[in-house]
């Protein structure tokens, strides 16, 4: 693996270390991020993941972008994989529910499986946590089973509600706050995806590990789900 | 404590500072006043901070009433402002007496206005800033990123300032017709060589799709040949280019990935002076590379010493 230094911005380079979206990157993409975190120290402004590449906003009084670049290769120099579980894992309750998750029928029909079995297949994957965006602690997570990639809505919904699970191509998500989306509804999950008051204030972080469990109704709002029907809140 | 009350207000009065930093991987946008350079003189002059908050008026229809003696500082757009019936132009700090309004009327010269009051308006720092993001409910007043609305209260607790006004060096120049500096990003040669062309040699029309996430720049459509691309970390000021050939630079409440094909990033100054464009206006592009933009940037801080 040979990474790439790019000129993005005043105070920012890219590194590019991949060319394509696998599981595989996640090791090597956490362990640069820790390698580039040390070396940059309090010069470092941000440092921004997604799936192949890593951001690096660093504090332009502090150093120059020669300075900025160096740094970074001599952070990346020898660079060996994160050990596997490096990443916090997390376990997201969904409740797959039509009422919840009206796509569900359409993913059983695309991929001529039963319902039962895209939850099952959706419920069984360990997914990485590719990156975050979006919206504060909206986490892109794949690979989803290549049989339940479903390309998003043409049209996208004006408001998602909180804690909406979705499928857009091999990807995973869930809303962490109301919002406009495109993507296929299957469920939703009671967790609190962003909380300024927590430490880290987003439950799931880049580099993290996540398993979706089925729960059914009851346990869903014992947790604190919303129940609330997709279309009453349209 | 010295306070203000809101008596008028619009969706587009805000709280801003520098925005949100060291939060960007969760997916946080950074937020912060779009004209930074103006920002930072409103601070200058009352001896803050160049990053303490301050009201972001944007086309006006904000108007305060003193419920205490304030002393305050404007600088950037002239958005027509007047104390009780007396004009008063940007690039000084003033004084309210108790009872006094100060009202912004429309825009006569650029579109962003600076309020700022000694040692900052007081607002609660979520996740480190108070930077009003609606989008991402953080920051403003109530800390949940709503805008400045009637019958809100402005409160600040600095004591320090005085009476100042920039000289015409240090006045930004809002009218400057100088093109807007881009520093060339990786993807510039996967743009047609007649594109690159187009890019830097033709003028821009501001659109009216143009909101604190981004201005889209209208004009000769920008053919990208290269692969499409994986999504990537946006920094602040990025012109990417859409499957419509039409450019976009990106802003403060930009999101934080995305993976349109980019020209470069526009400089820090570029950006200030673009935020004070109206819908309608015509901007030029300019190519520089980062080393010069670099030196060029701290340079220009040397103004506020």
């Amino acid at each position: 693996m040979k990474p790439r230094i790019e000129v993005v911005a005043i105070d920012c380079l890219m590194v590019r270390l991949f060319d394509v979206i696998a599981e595989d990157n996640m090791p090597w993409m956490l362990a640069a991020t820790r390698r580039l975190r040390e070396s940059f120290g309090a010069a470092l402004v941000d440092l921004v993941p997604s799936y192949t590449t890593l951001m690096v906003h660093y504090d332009l009084f502090a150093l120059s972008p020669v300075q900025a670049r160096e740094l970074i290769s001599l952070a990346l120099n020898g660079l060996q994989p994160e050990p596997k579980g490096s990443g916090q894992c997390h376990v997201l309750p969904v409740w797959y529910d039509l009422s919840v998750g009206p796509e569900l029928t359409l993913l059983a029909q695309r991929s001529g499986l039963a319902v039962e079995e895209v939850i099952r297949r959706h419920s069984q994957h360990e997914y990485q946590v590719f990156a975050l965006g979006f919206a504060p602690g909206f986490a892109f997570m794949g690979l989803v089973d290549e049989m339940l990639a479903t390309p998003r809505l043409n049209t996208p919904r004006k408001r998602i509600a909180a804690g909406s699970v979705g499928i857009a191509e091999r990807q995973t998500a869930a809303y962490p706050v109301v919002s406009p989306g495109g993507w296929n509804l299957i469920g939703r999950t009671p967790a609190k995806l962003f909380d300024r008051e927590r430490d880290g204030y987003s439950l799931m972080q880049p580099g993290d590990v996540v398993r979706f469990e089925a729960v059914d109704h009851a346990e869903f709002i014992n947790l604190g789900g919303d129940d609330t029907p997709l279309e009453a809140q349209a | 404590m010295s306070r203000l009350l809101i008596e008028a207000s619009t969706p587009l009065c805000l709280l801003q500072d520098a925005g949100r930093f060291g939060v960007r991987h969760l997916g946080v946008t950074q937020g912060g006043a779009l004209d930074w350079v103006s920002m930072s003189w409103a601070n200058w002059l009352l001896g803050n901070a160049l990053d303490a908050s301050v009201v972001e008026i944007t086309l006006g229809g904000f108007t305060v009433r003193a419920e205490e003696y304030c002393l305050l500082a404007l600088a950037g757009a002239d958005l027509g402002a007047y104390v009780d019936e007396r004009a008063i132009s940007p690039g000084r700090s003033f004084i309210l007496q108790k009872g006094q309004r100060l009202r912004f009327t429309q825009p006569f010269s650029g579109a962003r206005a600076y309020l700022a009051a000694p040692g900052g308006f007081d607002a609660p720092k979520v996740l480190g800033s108070c930077a009003s993001v609606g989008r991402e409910e953080l920051g403003g007043l109530d800390g949940l990123g709503r805008a400045l609305a009637e019958g809100a209260c402005l409160r600040y607790s600095g004591t320090g300032g005085a009476m100042r006004v920039l000289s015409a060096e240090q006045l930004p120049n809002v009218h400057s017709k100088a093109p807007l500096e881009l520093i060339v990003g990786a993807q510039i040669g996967q743009f047609s060589g007649q594109s690159l062309f187009d890019a830097f040699n033709t003028e821009w029309t501001l659109d009216s799709r143009a909101d604190r996430m981004g201005m889209r720049l209208l004009g000769t459509p920008l053919q990208y040949q290269g692969p499409s691309l994986i999504s990537e970390g946006i920094p602040l000021g990025a012109v990417q280019v859409p499957p419509d050939g039409q450019p976009i630079a990106l802003l403060n409440d930009r999101q934080t990935i995305g993976g349109y094909p980019r020209l470069g990033a526009l400089t820090p100054l570029a950006l200030a002076r673009l935020a004070q464009c109206l819908p309608g206006e015509k901007v030029r592009l300019a190519p520089v590379v980062q080393e010069t933009a670099h030196q060029q940037h701290i340079e220009y801080l040397r103004r506020f010493q």
